[in-house]
């Protein structure tokens, strides 16, 4: 409270200052409007800070000298020489009674009311004479003054520069040798700089208390407002803010509030019923935690419907049923935050017009800090800010990435891993990856890929540094290496900075050389990593058990399909030129360095320079699978829906709501892999110049493992396939597979098979293949 | 009293800047870059222990232009924020010998953006620069 008598005092003392020319002004030309103006204005404000403050001698005055003022103002009464004399007299008489608080001394006599009655229209003229301007006291020290922050701003940084400085004459005096008193001077200018520099950080912070006080006022407004009873329990308003904190805090706090108040405290009559006392508690309190002040608000009203929120953010379109059902209690209550929506069903004057939540997500997170919420249906709601201590001295980690450091916030790392360390498991792509930790799951963002930096580490050894974000998203984010922890200077970036919306602000590392801080959910929206996703499958992953979902990577195929492929299948992704692909031996295959490798994909060489291609691995071979674009990696839980016909997708999967072909690596390998060397594999007769066979069974049978030739090109061969309408060929076939045209089998006997039963013929074919080879050897 | 004007090279040009738009001038060493940052944003540097924005007045003017060599800046408060702006050389300071005239509309992109006028200096007419401007660089205009 002393602060804030200290801060009135200050201002009344100004505003009186300021208004000294006013006043003498107005006495010379009464009818002066905007004189009186200024006059009424400040008797007005005094009015208003004394009734807050409880003196009421300041505040009899004021309220009289108003009233005369008003009557003015309004033309009841025109301002004659003595009315200015007798306001002249109220003023002087607050401009004692200011400067008596301040230094502490007793007030002068009470003959307010005399001056008060020198103010109405009938007074003889002696009262107005009995009361001259007593201002010959001596003055008090001040004990506050009011500065610019500007200039605070200049102080602050002639300090930073004083301990740059100090730091540079360190570093000369080291490789110099100094005489003992050299060193001990040096030590006392270093001891003295750095008291400064507290004393001056000291000057910005401020009581939570400030912060506080128009909060009892605040709420019995609402309270009578909205015919509820509130009772206001306010707690730490000791602990000390940087001001500009203060102020970025004020209004997420008041909204906040309002809500509470309008939405989450019932009526008395509904309290009742519900077995709570007929009036609410609201609690506010502030506290410090290690670097950071927690600021709670906690009632005890009806709480948040957690199901009507996720209801209504399905209707919004914001989640997903599937992420719907696999949500913590606590990420449905986050979606709160969540632009447009509301869980009030009417709209009032005060709050639930479903803007709100948000900005204030958005104001805690802009000064660096953190907004939780928790709430029980039914027994009330707690809102947690979580704030960095200052604004401007913020605890932080220097990384480096593509030769450059970057210094990032302390309060956003969780921990920092290497990627080759044990229980880590990273399944990363050209940057895009998901690394596994404990059992949780979480997006990697190389830092250099979203900066557009070069990258200067090879793979697998940068380092991961997990950040986590409000609401619990988390992501890695890959660095090359991870300095020191420093306390760092925060400075506002320039508006060309911040626009890249990845960084925070800007600081100087101990050279005094410029370090950007980084943002990190703005390094996450730059990526285009959706945080709530992740965090969603985290939880899902933890609590499910990793065997059922695996890591897949999205992409576009050629034929415009939105397809998918198991992440661990996909060695490397690369970006080819398209003259690099070649049409050769029936096929299309692929030069990437000093490998040919066959590729799928695509059936013609794609028309377009440059061709995105997957490198997948079964271990031992590789093939080359051509894609229009690569999209994300996700994870896929559930088994996809099998396809009828087997071919390149395995089956359906729905990912975000969308079904995605999932690629069947094994028909894929079967089919484009050298799977056995060519001469190695089984060899299939088929009959000379039979167009059905050669079109439309060969490909059938190749992909079956079988090399093809016609009858008369071997003398010998595993298996001959024949029309059963033509002769049997003169061969030494280990088995002959006769076909029919007409779907029905001749009699009992026959055993030949309809030509277009697929099913039976692979069956055939791949019986063949156990059997083949052995008979070969003998024939 | 007639108004001090400092004048620069850029990208061939001898330009006026009030000069009371102007807090120093500077030569830049060691610049931090920004990346993801507009074109004409070439880093950051640090005069004493503020942190300034470097813009690059060629680039500013022409996406993809640079300024070589010399590192000469002018620094410039805008908003709140230092800034220092590379041009290819401060020359001089002048004191204009006139009113300033309106830009005809003939001159080049960049320039049009840039000059809000012509200004009379000792019988030569030079274009007056408007630092603003050149801060925002050429994505202003598309805004």
């Amino acid at each position: 409270m002393d602060d804030l008598i200290g801060d009135f005092i200050a201002e009344t003392r100004e505003m009186l200052g300021a208004l000294g020319g006013e006043v003498v002004a107005w006495e010379a030309e009464p009818q002066d409007r905007a004189r009186l103006d200024a006059i009424f204005r400040f008797v007005h404000t005094v009015k208003g800070n004394c009734g807050f403050f409880d003196l009421p001698r300041l505040n009899g005055l004021s309220h009289a000298a108003e009233d005369a003022l008003a009557e003015v103002r309004s033309g009841k009464r025109s301002a004659d020489a003595r009315l200015v004399n007798a306001v002249l007299g109220i003023l002087d008489r607050i401009g004692e009674l200011v400067e008596a608080m301040e230094g502490g001394t007793a007030p002068p006599d009470d003959d307010d009311a005399t001056l008060i009655a020198a103010l109405s229209e009938m007074v003889d003229e002696e009262v107005v004479a009995a009361a001259p301007g007593t201002g010959g006291q001596p003055r008090a020290p001040a004990r506050s003054i009011r500065l610019s922050v500007d200039l605070l701003d200049r102080m602050m940084n002639g300090v930073s520069d004083l301990v740059l400085a100090r730091n540079e004459l360190a570093r000369r005096l080291r490789d110099c040798a100094m005489e003992v008193e050299t060193e001990e001077a040096f030590e006392r200018v270093s001891a003295s700089i750095a008291e400064v520099r507290e004393a001056i950080t000291r000057t910005r912070m401020q009581r939570v208390e400030t912060l506080f006080a128009p909060l009892p006022r605040m709420v019995r407004d609402l309270g009578s407002v909205t015919g509820k009873k509130v009772v206001l329990e306010i707690d730490g308003g000791d602990v000390e803010l940087d001001r500009e904190m203060i102020e970025m805090i004020r209004d997420p706090l008041t909204h906040i509030i309002r809500n509470a108040v309008d939405h989450g405290i019932e009526a008395p009559g509904e309290r009742r019923r519900a077995g709570k006392s007929e009036a609410g508690l609201l609690r506010v309190s502030a506290r410090q935690a290690g670097n950071q002040i927690l600021i709670e608000i906690a009632d005890d009203g009806r709480g948040i419907d957690a199901e009507a929120l996720v209801a209504k953010a399905l209707g919004h379109g914001i989640i997903t049923l599937d992420q719907a059902g696999r949500m913590p209690h606590e990420r449905k209550l986050a979606l709160v935050f969540e632009a447009g929506l509301s869980t009030a069903k009417a709209v009032t004057s005060i709050s639930g017009r479903g803007v709100g939540m948000d900005v204030v997500r958005a104001n805690v997170e802009r000064i660096g800090g953190l907004v939780d919420v928790d709430s029980t249906l039914g027994h009330g709601v707690r809102f947690t800010l979580r704030v960095p201590l200052t604004l401007t001295i913020i605890p932080g980690l220097i990384v480096e990435a593509g030769g450059q450091s970057f210094a990032i916030p302390r309060s956003a790392i969780d921990e920092i891993v290497r990627i080759r360390a044990a229980g880590v498991r990273v399944e990363s792509l050209a940057g895009a990856g998901v690394v596994t930790l404990r059992g949780h799951r979480f997006a990697v963002i190389a830092l250099s890929d979203v900066l557009g930096t070069e990258r200067r580490s090879e793979a697998g050894d940068e380092l991961l540094v997990l950040l986590k974000t409000t609401g619990g998203g988390a992501y890695a984010l890959a660095v090359d290496q991870v300095h020191d922890h420093e306390e760092l200077v925060v400075k506002p970036a320039s508006p060309a900075v911040m626009a890249t919306g990845l960084y925070a602000g800007t600081t100087l590392d101990g050279d005094g050389k410029p370090v950007l801080l980084l943002d990190p959910a703005g390094l996450a929206t730059r990526s285009g990593v959706s945080l709530d996703r992740i965090e969603v499958e985290n939880v899902a992953g933890s609590g499910a058990g990793e065997s059922e979902r695996r890591p897949i990577l999205l992409f576009t195929s050629f034929s415009g399909a939105k397809r998918a492929v198991s992440l661990p299948a996909v060695h490397r992704i690369e970006e080819v030129a398209a003259s690099t692909i070649r049409a050769s031996g029936g096929r299309l295959h692929i030069t990437l360095g000093e490998q040919i490798l066959p590729l799928a994909g695509c059936d013609t060489i794609p028309d377009r320079d440059k061709v995105h291609v997957l490198r997948l691995t079964d271990g031992v071979e590789e093939i080359a699978y051509a894609v229009a674009e690569v999209m994300d990696t996700v994870s896929l839980d559930g088994a996809p829906v099998p396809c009828q016909q087997p071919g390149e997708v395995q089956g359906v999967a729905l990912v975000d709501g969308e079904q995605v072909e999932l690629l069947d690596l094994f028909w894929i390998f079967s089919r484009h892999g050298a799977a056995a060397p060519h001469a190695d594999r089984p060899l299939c007769l088929l009959p000379q110049d039979d167009a059905w066979m050669d079109t439309f069974l060969r490909p059938l049978i190749e992909s079956a493992g079988y090399r093809v030739a016609r009858v008369g090109e071997a003398a010998t061969a595993d298996l001959v396939i024949v029309d059963e309408s033509e002769v049997e060929p003169d061969v030494g076939a280990a088995r002959v597979l006769k076909l029919r045209a007409n779907p029905e089998p001749r009699g009992a006997k026959d055993d030949s098979i309809h030509r277009y039963d697929r099913a039976a013929l692979l069956g055939a074919l791949g019986s063949a293949t156990s059997t083949p080879r052995a008979a070969r050897k003998e024939a | 009293m007639a108004e001090l004007l400092l004048l620069v090279s850029l990208a061939g040009e001898q330009v006026a800047v009030r000069a009371s738009e102007v807090e120093s001038v500077v030569e830049i060493e060691g610049l931090t870059p920004v990346p993801r940052a507009g074109g004409h944003v070439a880093g950051l540097t640090a005069l004493r222990s503020r942190v300034l924005t470097v813009i690059d007045c060629m680039a500013s003017l022409q996406p993809g232009l640079r300024i070589e060599g010399p590192r000469d800046a002018m620094v410039v408060v805008a908003d709140g924020h230092p800034y220092a702006l590379l041009v290819d050389r401060v020359e001089d300071v002048v004191e204009a010998s006139g009113e300033i005239a309106p830009v005809p509309a003939s001159l080049s992109a960049g320039w049009t953006r840039v000059a809000t006028g012509y200004v009379p200096v000792e019988g030569t007419l030079f274009l007056l620069a408007d630092v603003h401007a050149l801060i925002a660089g050429p994505l202003a205009e598309a805004a």
